[in-house]
């Protein structure tokens, strides 16, 4: 008969041990070096990229005009305003940050999506929590508060259902929705692709003429996360537009 | 002494079954709604695009505003299976 296929516990998928700086608290390991990595190339690339501007754009400065032109054009103006666009570079930093750290999932050797820790997408979604209540009480005073809470329109009576909603809804669901949706994607990818590549040199062993399905499946959903992967940035860039334009202009 | 031991083995075991199968139930209990929010949503900015392609990349950014705040209730449930399985 065959072996046992077990697939293994699920902290070995993710928990990866210090490397460097053991058991201080500020140990490194794969998660880390990978975020250091992913904003080092960044800069690297845009630096560098942007080193030598030529009014008729050509290589990398080309790629460098479409993904700022993609942020700007689709996001931003889209969603936020024409007159926001001071609000581009913060939100092109956020979407380039998360589309590199995604794109580890599916590198070969590497193969780990960073955002799979709840570190990661959780100091982002806080950092977008704290501006957009920062811009809110900017921009409204406090109007940004009551706004939401005591919605108009709405009957007198049901502001005592509509009121506790709205404040869980601000305070708690908003910043907690955004970063377990990046979180569990990436998640959700990283198992799939592992049980699948376990499954493959499984068969491999055990029954070697069925091989050729997982593998194939294999191939497949690295496709399909290279997709995941960058319309999961796509949306978190998006939504933090949308809390973005709700703190500058409430009303609708 | 060795029949109590036995049956605490038992009754771990017992309930790490039972963890398991009710995370397996709360994630799959999660899923439904979600899965028809999400085939509503695309279904009808398919519509539109259909009926109004001028309309079409506003549409397009709409709904995947709408696809995440729809999904987002599975996510909640995905991480709710680790949560209760562990």
């Amino acid at each position: 008969m065959f072996a046992a296929f077990t697939f293994p516990p699920i902290d070995e998928l993710f928990r990866w041990k210090d490397i460097a700086f053991n058991d201080s608290g500020y140990g490194i390991n794969k998660t880390s070096l990978l975020v250091f990595i992913s904003s080092a190339l960044i800069l690297l690339i845009f630096i560098g990229g942007s080193r030598k501007m030529k009014l008729i754009p050509s290589g990398v400065q080309n790629v460098l005009e479409l993904t700022y032109d993609f942020v700007d054009r689709g996001i931003t103006r889209d969603v936020i305003g024409n007159d926001a666009t001071r609000y581009t570079p913060f939100l092109g930093s956020l979407f380039l940050f998360i589309l590199f750290l995604n794109f580890w999932e599916i590198i070969p050797g590497i193969q780990f999506p960073p955002t799979s820790r709840f570190a990661i997408p959780l100091f982002l979604s806080l950092m977008v929590y704290v501006l957009y209540w920062f811009l809110g009480f900017k921009h409204n005073g406090i109007k940004y508060l009551t706004g939401h809470l005591f919605p108009a329109g709405v009957p007198k009576a049901l502001y005592l259902l509509v009121t506790p909603i709205e404040l869980v809804q601000i305070l708690v669901v908003r910043p907690f929705s955004l970063a377990v949706r990046l979180l569990a994607n990436m998640m959700a990818g990283h198992i799939l692709l592992t049980a699948l590549a376990l499954l493959t040199s499984y068969t491999l062993t055990n029954a070697p003429i069925i091989t050729i399905g997982p593998f194939l499946l294999n191939i497949g959903v690295t496709g399909f996360e290279l997709l995941v992967g960058f319309l999961q940035a796509y949306i978190f860039t998006l939504l933090t537009a949308v809390y973005i334009a709700d703190s500058l202009h409430p009303e609708h | 002494m060795h029949d109590v031991l036995v049956a605490a083995q038992q009754a771990g075991e017992l309930k790490a079954g039972l963890q398991s199968i009710g995370a397996g139930i709360a994630y799959g209990a999660a899923a439904i709604g979600p899965g028809i929010g999400i085939g509503i949503v695309v279904g009808n900015a398919i519509t539109a695009m259909a009926r109004q392609p001028e309309m079409a990349g506003q549409v397009r950014t709409t709904m995947f505003l709408g696809i995440a705040f729809t999904e987002a209730l599975a996510l909640f449930g995905f991480v709710l299976f680790f949560l209760a399985k562990s």
